[in-house]
């Protein structure tokens, strides 16, 4: 059930200046960055002694028990105690001053250390019990939020913390490649979602398949001719409506399955970088810039740059070799991106998923992913706050051994 | 408790100095700080040669420390030192000034605590105050010491009862020491009502418990109290002095400072009690930090602040001779020097010397010093007893 505590804007007041965005402030030391790494993937991570196990905040270079340079970051509960709290009705920041009042409270974790930590309006009067997550705020870098402890807490539906959110809701969404089984689902999750209107991007119009016509005649389904390795056609959309898109969802992929050996020449590799790595690339170029000028244009701002990645974007599977570079090469560029769209706050948000349950992957064995699943880890994404995700147990046991040990990965993969 | 403190014996404090206060101002610590040098040998009948210590706090010096300041004003001292502890650093200063004297390290250590005030000082100063502030406190949107110190407070209020009345009632008799005060930056008296209606500033903070900052500088001079006699110097002697630092770091919730931690040495060290202590001069950039100092300093107990603070009347004249300057809350904060103003005016009341409002018979004066709200608490307190000769 989508919550009622949201309610639609108004229609922008066209006299009125388009405002600029501003970020939260960005400054943090080398060591504090540690909390972004959970916070990408959404995790509450915090750096746990580990010759005494002391869990300490904020983030320090040595254990504040017993001195020890063996810092781990680890998930942490998130359980707590707000003890004191406080609505701010003043800041120096311009951030914070076009939102004010803002609410914030020192909680007490269960590990036994105080965070100062932006607070949910639905957590009670401290002290109250809360549940502590991280985020990552517009500016990009990890923040702490407190929840109440129970109960409907999603941050989409509190109007301030909804600034750490993506929220499709009332949002205008191009979905680039609306007619792969991954890009049907993702135009019906994002509508289900709550998003006001889908531009579904289609080439290629001799092909009808299954599916497709239903998702045509859907309210709220605008469709518009997208060839992402052409850049007159991305170049064209972007002149056409490229000011009123508020999330790109770029789903637009090209997938052969072969490694090096099995083809002649470089011509299946050249049309998956077209696709995948120069077809990001003319999104962004065409989308982008108009995109950061509205990056604070009311509730319904240009928020979020969806990739639809692979999880063979970490390190090569051999058997998919030039598909997997150009999903590297393509998450290169998204990286780029991230910095240039981060400067208007602007998230872009990578999905790494593992083999996908369509006609490419046909020869692996499961567990394959349903398009409907990646969908929902899409959506997953822009209504919380994470900016990486790794959908299904393929791709989790691939990031698992990656950030164990990239090279074991590498001769695992290569099998 | 630990070992006991030798004594301060034979150490002498005196020319208090104040370098009048702006609001902002376009020059640079530099100038305030030299202005008070100057008044200090001015106000010695010495030259500037003759100062062989020099110890310095500021926030805005940089990015000098005091050893540039021995260049920038002509000055060799065989003593210097830099205490970048905020509202600490006056009574951290003293500390260190009066063991150097009784050493025989320096024989006049200048006492200085100056900063400049900008208009943009103040954001500039919180956004990288610390390592932790700029981590974890001041990317959520708080402008410096605001939300630490409504945390406090909302503790406090929660925990021990105290009602906005009674932090408005230190503000309002405060602002009454003020207006006798020639240097206080607020000319106009402050009701109750107005405190309590003022805009809210960060729950349950309002626009009076916030200390407002300027620039200005506060100083003195400790030498031994043969050599302020030889000068002919009213001066005030050094009963005792403590500092502490990252007090009872476990609470989940600052409710309590070093000075709980310390007190009973002070008081030992200095052979009186706070009963017998005619004027209290406590840190005070925020109300709650006060009924703190005077529960942590052993004039009531924990928790009874509120009480306290019903009972008794805290101007000049009152039962309880309180800031009767006026306090940081109603002259300023001139940065670092809002950790010497307390000394500089007691030594005034001690010596009978005060600029405005005067305590009768102050014979002992307790100042106290906070500073460094370093992520959710102060860090840094301290403590001194001056005693009139």
């Amino acid at each position: 059930m989508m919550s009622e505590t949201i309610k639609r804007p108004k229609r922008k007041n066209p006299i009125l200046k388009t405002r600029a965005p501003t970020l939260p402030p960005d400054r943090r030391s080398r060591i504090a960055l540690g909390l972004v790494r959970g916070a990408a993937l959404g995790n509450l991570e915090l750096q746990c002694c580990a010759a005494c196990a002391a869990v300490q905040y904020p983030p320090r270079e040595a254990c504040v028990r017993c001195l020890s340079a063996e810092l781990e970051w680890t998930v942490m509960s998130g359980r707590g105690e707000l003890v004191s709290e406080t609505t701010l009705h003043h800041s120096q920041e311009l951030f914070f001053r076009e939102r004010m009042p803002w609410r914030l409270g020192l909680v007490r974790l269960a590990e036994g250390v105080s965070l100062v930590v932006h607070l949910d309006a639905r957590c009670g009067p401290a002290p109250s019990p809360v549940i502590v997550e991280a985020v990552l705020d517009r500016a990009g870098q990890a923040a702490l939020v407190a929840k109440p402890d129970g109960g409907n807490t999603a941050l989409a539906d509190e109007p301030k913390l909804r600034n750490f959110t993506s929220d499709p809701r009332f949002r205008k969404v191009l979905v680039t490649d609306a007619k792969s089984p991954v890009g049907q689902a993702v135009v019906k999750a994002v509508l289900e979602a709550g998003a006001d209107l889908v531009w579904a991007g289609h080439c290629e119009p001799w092909k009808n398949p299954p599916g497709w016509p239903a998702i045509a005649e859907l309210p709220k389904v605008t469709l518009v001719p997208l060839d992402v390795t052409d850049t007159k056609s991305v170049n064209e959309l972007a002149a056409e409506l490229g000011f009123k898109v508020d999330i790109v969802i770029n789903t637009s992929e090209h997938h052969r399955t072969f490694g090096i050996f099995g083809r002649a020449g470089v011509e299946t590799a050249r049309a998956e970088m077209e696709t995948n790595c120069f077809g990001l690339l003319r999104l962004a170029q065409a989308f982008g810039p108009v995109m950061q000028s509205r990056g604070a244009d009311g509730e319904t701002s240009a928020v979020a740059w969806v990739n639809l990645l692979s999880i063979y974007a970490l390190s090569n599977f051999p058997q998919h070799a030039t598909y997997s570079a150009s999903m590297a090469a393509a998450l290169s560029v998204a990286q780029a991106l991230r910095a240039e769209m981060r400067t208007a706050g602007i998230r872009v948000v990578n999905i790494f998923p593992g083999p996908i349950d369509d006609e490419w992957n046909q020869l692996l064995l499961p567990p394959k992913l349903a398009p409907s699943a990646v969908a929902r880890a899409i959506v997953g994404a822009l209504k919380g706050s994470v900016e990486d995700v790794y959908p299904g147990d393929i791709a989790q046991d691939w990031l698992a051994r990656f950030r164990d040990n990239p090279k074991a990965l590498e001769r695992e993969l290569g099998r | 408790m630990a070992n006991r403190i030798a004594s301060y014996d034979g150490v002498a404090v005196a020319v208090p100095v104040t370098v009048p206060y702006e609001r902002f101002s376009i020059r640079g610590a530099h100038w305030f700080i030299a202005r008070a040098l100057k008044a200090l040998v001015d106000g010695a009948g010495i030259s500037k040669d003759e100062i062989d210590g020099l110890c310095v706090g500021s926030f805005t010096l940089a990015p000098d420390s005091a050893v540039g300041l021995t260049q920038h004003l002509g000055l060799s001292p065989r003593w210097l030192d830099h205490v970048p502890m905020g509202g600490a650093s006056g009574i951290v200063s003293l500390r260190r000034a009066a063991r150097a004297v009784q050493a025989g390290d320096a024989e006049i250590v200048a006492c200085i605590a100056g900063d400049t005030n900008h208009v943009d000082s103040f954001r500039l100063s919180t956004a990288t105050f610390s390592m932790f502030a700029q981590d974890a406190v001041y990317p959520y949107g708080a402008g410096g010491p605001n939300t630490s110190f409504a945390f406090l407070t909302a503790y406090y209020m929660r925990t021990y009862g105290a009602k906005p009345a009674d932090f408005g009632k230190l503000c309002v008799a405060q602002r009454s020491n003020a207006l006798q005060f020639p240097h206080a930056l607020f000319k106009k008296p402050l009701t109750l009502d107005e405190y309590l209606n003022a805009r809210p500033v960060a729950d349950p903070l309002r626009l009076f418990d916030c200390v407002m900052p300027c620039a200005g500088a506060e100083a003195f001079l400790v030498m031994s109290e043969d050599r302020a006699r030889r000068l002919g110097l009213p001066h005030a002697r050094l009963r005792g002095a403590i500092e502490r630092h990252n007090a009872f770091p476990d609470d989940p919730v600052q409710h309590r400072g070093g000075w709980a931690m310390d007190r009973d040495r002070l008081y030992e060290s200095a052979g009186v009690g706070p009963q017998d202590i005619d004027l209290l001069e406590a840190y005070d950039d925020y109300p709650v930090i006060c009924v703190l100092q005077i529960e942590d300093l052993g004039f009531c107990g924990k928790g009874e602040g509120p009480d306290f603070i019903r009972r008794n009347t805290f101007e000049a004249n009152g039962s309880f001779p309180f800031n009767t300057s006026g306090g940081q809350l109603s002259v300023g904060q001139a940065g670092a020097a809002g950790g010497t103003l307390g000394i500089v005016e007691a030594l005034r009341q001690v010596t009978g010397q005060p600029l405005g409002a005067k305590v009768d018979n102050a014979r002992h004066a307790l100042v106290s010093g906070f500073g460094m709200i370093n992520f959710d608490r102060g860090l840094c307190t301290g403590a001194a007893i001056l005693a009139a000769t």
